[in-house]
């Protein structure tokens, strides 16, 4: 017993630092969020009284809650639309057999290799023409339907049971009632797994919003921190301060769903 | 945009079916193949508007030149590739994510794999909290992240007062201002964000692996390395694989640490191809035609090095 305990020494040695060099610039952020600029460069690591100050000081100088509301109708949409897209793609595929799925599963899978930079500037050409530049439908539009979140949902409809459906289609149920009633019901640690995948990364989306969001009046929170730390005066606790409001959102959303999301993605790639 | 979605799917569907089956399906069976198309179309169609199709436009812009929206064909149609050639910058950033990539992913995917196996452990206590704190980075944007580590390797920040309270160094280093040490910052922080993603990937295959495996490897005498050498790794290749495409990929396609973190200074020395891109395209006097050229030879990398992982991968199977 003690031999095997201590020959997990390393082990726990290992991930320990791991873990510390992980949360540190986490700690960093939120202590620094409450201190000023001086004390954040003199690295004062306990946490100060100047959070309330720091919290004025950016809504003087940015457009703070625009920017909140305009991150989280962005991020909603998105997830709710790429949920509901992909998860009934990703049923599609499974459930129903019929020649050329295999072929257009392979098709679409081969968008995942295509890197965004290759597809922006002609989606940027698209949406001026349709006159959808400045919109959130432009951002979201590009990002709703995913390969990884339809395979996701492909291989997690593998354990869905198939005598279900047919028992289901005896009792007389449409076809979208028992995906409604039945299938989204019993796949809710997939739905959260892809529900926190896309909703980090719709709120963390930088550079199509970036690209798509000229006027300054559309500002999401990673662009308004991008462009708070481009000022010619940075003020740290401030800067801080909106990198924890901007990180926190994301943040919340995986703890609380973290359970779901590893059982998620460990259904799927079974 | 609902009946735009529509068209290019329906035209696969008919692609996909080459034949008629020889049994007739009842109408019921037909009915049912057709509602599995519908749920397909609009994941499909948004696929193919948003990717497919730009990537064909991409192509075609780069066979372009001229100023603004005024854009004509290329003599010679490569015009755009062979300055690209000749494009010191270009060449610059190219060097330059290179350098990331081949650093970084390899550290990277060694940390997270070792991580996932010792978190796979059964006796372990605390697993919970450490598989939190690890993963806890990925949970973190972009552009946070990477203004956080301006702040920490800033002049007067935090690791030069920490280096310099430890003696290790005497004056100030200026991190972000030399090329090694702003290039060493960017892979230090790709190596914070992503380690954990990487792991989490490592830790779900484990799960599939049976325990048995290792036990016998165990009780015919094989140390803990060479358990987990011969036995887990070759296992979790799949798995491997997948990451390495995955974070090679990512590597690319980096933009947001080179904008927020070094502003792809100093003189363009931690610029990544991608940051290049977005100078070309949207900042400056755009130049949509040469940047599509850029972008396609992103394109063209992040396919070939796939193709090439994937072969390594299947080789080292036989």
């Amino acid at each position: 017993m003690r031999k095997s305990t201590l020959r997990q020494v390393p082990s726990y040695l290992f991930l320990t630092i791991a873990a510390l060099v992980s949360i540190f610039p986490l700690y960093f952020m939120v202590v620094s969020a409450t201190n000023t600029s001086n004390q954040v460069l003199s690295s004062k690591m306990t946490p100060g009284s100047n959070l309330l100050a720091n919290f004025n000081r950016l809504l003087e100088v940015s457009n703070l809650y625009p920017a909140l509301g305009y991150s989280a109708a962005i991020a909603l949409l998105t997830t709710a639309l790429a949920l509901l897209v992909c998860s009934v793609a990703g049923y599609g595929f499974e459930v129903y057999h019929s020649r050329g799925k295999d072929t257009v599963m392979g098709i679409l899978l081969l968008a995942m290799m295509i890197p965004f930079a290759a597809t922006m500037i002609p989606l940027f050409q698209l949406f001026g023409k349709v006159g959808l530049v400045n919109s959130l439908w432009a951002v979201i539009l590009p990002t709703i339907s995913t390969p990884f979140l339809i395979l996701l949902f492909r291989q997690a409809s593998r354990s869905f049971p198939h005598e279900i459906i047919e028992a289901a289609r005896l009792d007389g149920l449409s076809e979208i009632a028992i995906f409604a009633r039945m299938y989204v019901p019993t796949m809710r640690s997939t739905y959260a797994a892809a529900a926190v995948v896309t909703f980090m990364n719709a709120w963390n989306n930088f550079m199509w919003p970036k690209i798509i969001l000229i006027d300054v009046k559309f500002q999401t929170m990673p662009i308004l921190v991008s462009n708070l730390a481009g000022g010619y005066v940075t003020d740290y606790g401030v800067l801080m301060l909106a990198v924890l409001i901007a990180s926190l959102p994301a943040m919340v959303v995986f703890l609380a769903l973290q359970r779901s999301f590893a059982n998620g993605i460990m259904g799927s790639v079974k | 945009m609902a009946t735009a979605a529509v068209s290019p799917a329906a035209g696969l569907k008919t692609k996909g079916r080459p034949s008629v089956p020889k049994t007739r399906p009842t109408p019921s069976e037909r009915r049912r193949n057709l509602t599995g198309w519908v749920f397909i179309i609009p994941a499909a169609g948004l696929i193919t508007i948003m990717s497919f199709w730009p990537m064909l436009q991409a192509l075609l812009l780069s066979m372009q030149t001229g100023r603004g929206t005024r854009l004509h064909y290329a003599q010679p149609l490569w015009l755009n590739y062979e300055r690209l050639l000749n494009d010191d910058i270009f060449i610059m950033t190219l060097k330059t994510t290179f350098v990331y990539l081949i650093i970084q992913v390899p550290l990277m995917l060694g940390t997270a794999l070792v991580l996932s196996v010792l978190l796979n452990n059964p006796n372990l206590k605390f697993k919970g909290l450490f598989r939190t704190a690890i993963f806890l980075p990925c949970a973190v944007s972009l552009v946070s992240y990477s203004l956080v580590f301006r702040t920490l390797f800033a002049n007067d920040g935090f690791v030069n007062d920490m280096l310099m309270g430890l003696h290790l160094i005497d004056s100030p280093v200026n991190w972000l201002g030399n090329t090694i040490t702003a290039r060493l910052v960017i892979i230090l922080g790709l190596l914070w964000r992503w380690t954990g993603y990487n792991m989490v990937f490592y830790l779900a295959g484990l799960q599939n692996i049976d325990p048995a495996t290792i036990e016998a490897a165990r009780i015919d005498g094989a140390n803990a390395w060479q358990t987990f050498w011969h036995v887990t790794v070759p296992q979790l290749k799949p798995m491997i694989v997948l990451t390495a495409i995955m974070s090679t990929n990512g590597t690319l396609q980096l933009f947001d640490e080179s904008w927020n973190l070094t502003r792809g200074g100093p003189a363009y020395t931690s610029m990544t191809m991608s940051h290049y891109l977005y100078e070309l395209s949207f900042l400056k006097s755009p130049n949509f035609g040469y940047a599509s050229a850029l972008s396609y030879v992103i394109l063209l990398l992040v396919a070939v090095l796939a193709l090439i992982q994937m072969k390594v991968g299947d080789k080292r199977d036989a």
